[in-house]
């Protein structure tokens, strides 16, 4: 599905990726987990066509968008949902879903909306509402349900459990491998690393802008470096 | 008196407020002051001249007065229009991501050059623009009188505002152009091509100051290369008075102005009646530097 080779971006002359390689399968979750500033949301702008690489490639079943502007790449079934939600948020709930189905034939966006209310059945009763007055669970929801309007192949999820309630991040993940379970591949990004591994099948493991380790989500999950780094465990 | 302001201000106003949104639009969009705006209203007159001396030599419309101001009206905005387009691909794509100051400068660039070139090109004179409607004057009780060039002009800015409502919030494109101005990079993950949500801005912005432009030289009666500026600039007030960046805003305060600048025209002295949209400017910044719609900017979208 998804292939990163060498990836390196940089902001200015700070180079934020150093030469990233990934792969997303078909129908698979990965998860890129790592700390702040670890380059994890750089890779995926740069995978959604946000920021150009200065070096490496991306493509997408076989065929390169390493320059394919961001706004092309959505229409290849690829769709990003921001860190930080980035709710539009002087559109309604409705408005800010039917952006997202922007790249869809207008015959489509009907069924598309009536997916993403069945998965989100909140997002329905607030469909009138601005997206600005969502609290932070419910803008999370319109972010993912926005992102999944475009109905993508792969779907890049930047820190969806950022800044919500135990409970909620709960719900999040469970809606997350829903969405997986219908067939749409997902790389999710993740400080939360502990439900990141118990979501996915494999995971890598960033700092400072290069792959540090590679595995399956249940080996990195009993790595050492992995628990004493990311799990918070100290024994 | 009172009333015969009224209606002077409401005609004045509506011309305000179209050229303010050629302001707000850009604004909402690139948080860009678009200086050349006051040129393309500029340019929107003589493009309208221009189509009036072609219709003339090609004998259509003649007889039909209503239809010759439509087609004029509808040339001069399609010039604008894309005029706006060029000089967004010319004078500020290159500096997208340069320095505010840096478009700003540029923009004023674009003034100063449309300004000269219609100088050298055209002439440094006034130029009459071509009789149209057939003037008349219908009493309104009292001393009050609106004549029929006043009741096109709010007519027509009426129905392009309404048009331009109606667009922004029920169209496709018209909902993109709004998320992009909320979020511009968010705009693209949604698949919007937000470079072509700024021409189209740029273009309906242009539009409208043309279409004001045609209007302004109806009234008024002649066009000059130096016409733009002192509307522009009380246009750009009414911008800042409603609230830069928000489209009702800009409305409003062109409506507000023209009547505030009429009353006290009428009721103080006409000699200073360009002071009144400067005070109101400088008030405006010092009290509510946010309009009167605006947000605070914490809250920009």
């Amino acid at each position: 599905m998804l292939k990163v080779e060498n990836l390196h971006t940089s902001y200015g002359k700070i180079e934020a990726l150093s030469g990233i390689d990934l792969e997303v399968g078909d129908g698979e979750i990965v998860t890129l987990i790592g700390g702040n500033g670890a380059g994890k949301t750089t890779a995926l702008k740069t995978i959604a066509g946000l920021l150009r690489p200065g070096k490496g490639r991306i493509s997408l079943e076989g065929r390169d968008i390493t320059r394919t502007p961001a706004h092309a790449i959505v229409r290849l079934g690829v769709s990003l949902s921001p860190e930080g939600r980035k709710i539009f948020p002087d559109l309604t709930v409705l408005e800010n879903l039917e952006m997202g189905a922007f790249s869809r034939p207008p015959g489509d966006i009907k069924r598309e909306l009536d997916s993403a209310f069945s998965i989100f059945p909140l997002l329905s009763e607030r469909r009138n509402q601005l997206g600005g007055t969502l609290s932070g669970g419910e803008q999370q929801m319109l972010a993912i349900g926005r992102a999944l309007m475009s109905s993508p192949k792969l779907l890049l999820l930047d820190e969806p459990s950022l800044g919500l309630a135990p409970k909620v991040v709960e719900t999040i993940f469970d809606i997350i491998k829903k969405i997986n379970a219908g067939g749409t591949a997902i790389l999710l990004v993740e400080q939360n690393a502990n439900m990141a591994l118990c979501t996915a099948s494999r995971g890598y493991v960033i700092e400072s802008g290069r792959i540090v380790l590679a595995d399956s989500a249940a080996s990195l999950y009993g790595n050492e470096r992995v628990r004493h780094a990311y799990l918070g465990v100290s024994d | 008196m009172l009333f015969q302001q009224l209606i002077n201000g409401l005609t004045l106003g509506s011309i305000y407020a179209l050229i303010a949104l050629g302001y707000t639009l850009v604004y909402g969009i690139l948080l860009l002051i678009n200086f050349a705006h006051s040129e393309i209203f500029m340019m929107g007159a003589y493009f309208g001249v221009f189509s009036l001396m072609i219709f003339e030599k090609l004998h259509i419309f003649q007889g039909a007065p209503f239809m010759l101001v439509a087609c004029a009206l509808a040339a001069s905005m399609i010039c604008t229009g894309l005029l706006g387009v060029i000089v967004e691909f010319a004078a500020y794509r290159p500096l997208r991501n340069a320095p505010r100051l840096a478009p700003l400068i540029s923009a004023i660039g674009v003034s100063i050059f449309l300004q000269n070139f219609m100088m050298i090109v055209v002439s440094p004179e006034s130029k009459t623009f071509p009789d149209t409607i057939p003037l008349h004057v219908y009493k309104l009780g009292g001393t009050a009188s609106i004549s029929s060039l006043q009741v096109i002009i709010i007519v027509v800015s009426v129905a392009l505002m309404a048009a331009l409502h109606l667009f922004i919030k029920y169209t496709k494109m018209g909902k993109a152009m709004r998320a992009t101005s909320q979020d511009a990079e968010t705009a693209k993950l949604m698949g919007i091509n937000v470079n072509m949500v700024i021409s189209l801005t740029f273009f309906i912005g242009a539009a409208l100051g043309g279409a004001a432009g045609v209007l302004n030289g109806m009234y008024y009666g002649s066009v000059k290369y130096n016409m733009g500026f002192i509307p522009g600039i009380k246009a750009f007030t009414a911008a800042v008075l409603g609230g830069i960046g928000d489209v009702r805003g800009a409305m409003i305060g062109g409506f507000v102005l023209g009547i505030l600048e009429s009353l006290g025209a009428g009721y103080v002295s006409s000699a200073y009646k360009d002071v009144f949209a400067f005070v109101i400017l400088i008030l405006v910044l010092v009290f509510r530097p946010q309009g009167l719609l605006g947000r605070k900017i914490s809250n920009k979208v």
